[in-house]
């Protein structure tokens, strides 16, 4: 009998490792594939019964029995559940399907495909064809991805690199972690490929040291690669690339690519000014395609299908899908990669059912912690680049936080302030000191001194145009939508409700 | 800092650095190496990898103590990490966070006087949809609670 446990880390921490103990202990074939992203489902096991993969979760030791002669109630087959059935998987298609580690398996659900194109193609061709696709930055930035690796193609360098940015750091984000986690050869491709496209031959994964399941994964995974050609001589083709896992070491800041270059070059985290791009002077001076993760790991459909395809979903300049991940205090938490242009509301109501407790939804915050908070009042934004820039947001890494109406307010914004201070690298002025000096005009506020509002106002604004990363430039999304459109909360009468 | 600590044995300590020469940009694998044998990057090792890198113990000093990852004493028998990020929030994790420092008599980063617990917060462990998150040992736990994670380190 053959059953599906994830080895993802959500899964493990809601006791995956456990179930999968008692499934080989009671003589089941136990694969421990990805997640399939519905994690108020883990662990969602998935029985075989009649050539279907049947779901049970959340899962426990004590049903292990019941689910193997299948007298437990099931949820049916697992594709069929409303949340994952109304997807568009292209990055995430294999994601929780199969055996994030078994190289036949990824080969069988249209692994590689991708990378046999691309090298049939010339460098110029491949570029060209990310471009077409329309993907941008899924980091947050939205640069589009083609034009960047085009300006590395053309750069001179006696080395090129292709960094991946797996420094997750937003909170209400896992997207990075469970594509590591369960398709890391995907990730793998998409570098391969983007550096046939730039003429790279070196690749580094940034990954945070936050994460130590997706670092186990993914080292093991570039082993397997290397053993099997995929590193090395590509393919057993004329072009060379390898790649290798560098460890991050807790920085918030080092997401930002500048400084995460510094970190990978074993210098403190600090932001670097641009220019010169990293594209002309990245890693140790040289041409450099810094990317996020799912960027990387969306090339390989984009080849596979075409770019034409992949540019046939989204909205406006928003092309291709983006793996939502809808957080905190959320009833059907998890990951839903969808086209661009989904409103925000159907998304948090429709989608992932309201708050956990019951209670009303008060505001999300999108984008992680330098992402705006949305009342509901703005659910009707749709899900792009465009939209939620006009509607004074972001969409970032496209993490989804969701608050019920017991949410203070005025306590997030001082958190963000906090946090900013804490993270800040320490580079530009308004970051490291205006953080500072916003929590301390929030506790003012606090405190009933209203006088202290436009001073706040003013800080944000200070600290928006005079720093040189996101991290001090959109610190003040946060704390001025949190004002904006909670004023009441921040009016200095009302006391703080402990 | 205590002067009385385990001494440091420079042999290992050279054999670290030097396994880490090939790489580019080899000094976070080195401190992370450190890290992985000693529990800390010990004071010990300062003047050899500066050394042997050719930067000066102070530019040293600066990169060790950007990152919150390095220590320069070993942490407590147990290491709980708990998630003070957005999404942990929104699930209480600022009330869970109170309670359990309450429950161990300790501080932020504080480590018990038996050395047998360090409470660390952590910002983010991509367990955003399972909250509140904590990490006890490296594992990771999804919808802790201050009783169960007590617990955990009590052993």
């Amino acid at each position: 009998m053959k059953v599906w446990v994830p080895r993802d880390a959500a899964a493990k921490a809601l006791g995956a490792d456990a179930v999968a103990a008692a499934f080989e202990a009671a003589g089941a074939e136990v694969v421990r594939n990805g997640s399939r992203g519905m994690i108020w489902l883990e662990p969602l096991v998935e029985v075989e019964q009649g050539g279907v993969r049947v779901g049970y979760g959340p899962a426990t030791v004590e049903m292990v029995g019941a689910m193997m002669d299948g007298s437990a109630e099931s949820l049916g087959p697992v594709e069929d559940i409303p949340f994952y059935a109304r997807q568009n998987r292209l990055t995430f298609q294999r994601c929780g399907v199969i055996d994030p580690l078994s190289l036949s398996d990824y080969e069988a659900h249209g692994g590689l495909a991708g990378l046999r194109k691309a090298l049939e193609m010339s460098a110029e061709e491949i570029t060209t064809h990310v471009t077409d696709s329309g993907l941008r930055g899924r980091g947050g930035a939205g640069f589009p991805t083609g034009i960047k690796w085009n300006t590395v193609r053309q750069a001179d360098g006696p080395q090129k690199y292709i960094v991946c940015n797996a420094d997750e750091g937003d909170s209400g984000t896992f997207a990075d972690r469970m594509i590591m986690e369960g398709d890391p050869f995907c990730l793998i491709e998409g570098m391969v490929i983007a550096g046939l496209g730039v003429g790279a031959t070196k690749g580094y994964v940034y990954l945070r040291s936050e994460y130590p399941d997706a670092i186990e994964v993914m080292e093991r995974a570039i082993e397997i690669a290397r053993e099997n050609n995929i590193l090395g001589a590509v393919l057993h083709s004329a072009h060379e690339f390898d790649m290798e896992v560098r460890v991050g070491a807790g920085a918030y800041v080092c997401g930002e690519e500048t400084s995460l270059l510094n970190s990978l070059e074993g210098k403190r985290g600090v932001v670097r000014a641009k220019p010169p791009l990293p594209a002309l002077e990245g890693f140790l001076g040289r041409p450099t395609v810094v990317n996020n993760v799912i960027s990387l790991a969306t090339v390989p459909v984009i080849f596979e299908k075409g770019a034409e395809h992949y540019a046939s979903f989204g909205l406006g300049r928003s092309k291709g899908t983006m793996p939502i991940q809808i957080a905190g205090n959320v009833k059907y938490g998890g990951l839903f990669e969808t086209a661009f242009g989904m409103p925000l509301g159907e998304l948090v109501n429709d989608i992932a059912g309201g708050t956990a407790s019951g209670r009303p939804v008060k505001a999300v915050q999108v984008g992680g912690p330098l992402g705006a908070y949305f009342a509901p009042e703005k659910f009707d934004t749709p899900f792009a680049y465009e939209p939620f820039d006009g509607a004074g947001g972001l969409i970032g890494h496209a993490g989804v936080v969701i608050f019920d109406d017991s949410a203070d307010m005025l306590g997030m914004a001082r958190f963000a302030m906090e946090f900013c201070a804490i993270e800040s690298c320490g580079k530009c002025t308004p970051c490291r000191i205006g953080a500072v000096r916003g929590v301390e005009t929030l506790d003012r506020i606090r405190d009933g001194d209203g006088t202290a509002i436009p001073l706040l106002v003013d800080l944000c604004e200070t600290m928006k145009d005079g720093s040189l990363c996101a991290l001090g430039g959109f610190t003040p999304y946060p704390v001025m939508s949190a004002l904006e459109q909670f004023p009441e909360e921040f009016s200095g009468v009302k006391e703080a409700a402990e | 800092m205590s002067t009385t600590a385990a001494p440091y044995d420079p042999a290992e300590i050279d054999a670290i650095i030097q396994s880490h020469m090939d790489l580019e940009g080899p000094l976070l694998p080195i401190l992370h190496g450190m890290q992985a044998a000693f529990g800390c990057v010990p004071d010990a090792a300062r003047a050899p990898i500066a050394d042997t890198l050719n930067i000066t113990e102070a530019e040293l000093h600066g990169v060790i103590s950007f990152y919150h990852d390095f220590r320069r004493e070993p942490a407590g028998h147990h290491v709980l990490k708990i998630c003070r990020a957005e999404a942990c929030q929104a699930v209480g994790a600022n009330a869970l966070g109170e309670d359990l420092l309450k429950k161990l008599g300790l501080d932020w980063h504080g480590t018990s006087a038996d050395g047998r617990v360090t409470v660390e917060p952590v910002y983010c462990l991509g367990l955003c949809a399972c909250g509140p998150a904590a990490m006890v040992d490296g594992q990771v736990r999804g919808r802790v609670t201050a009783e169960a994670l007590v617990a955990e380190v009590s052993a």
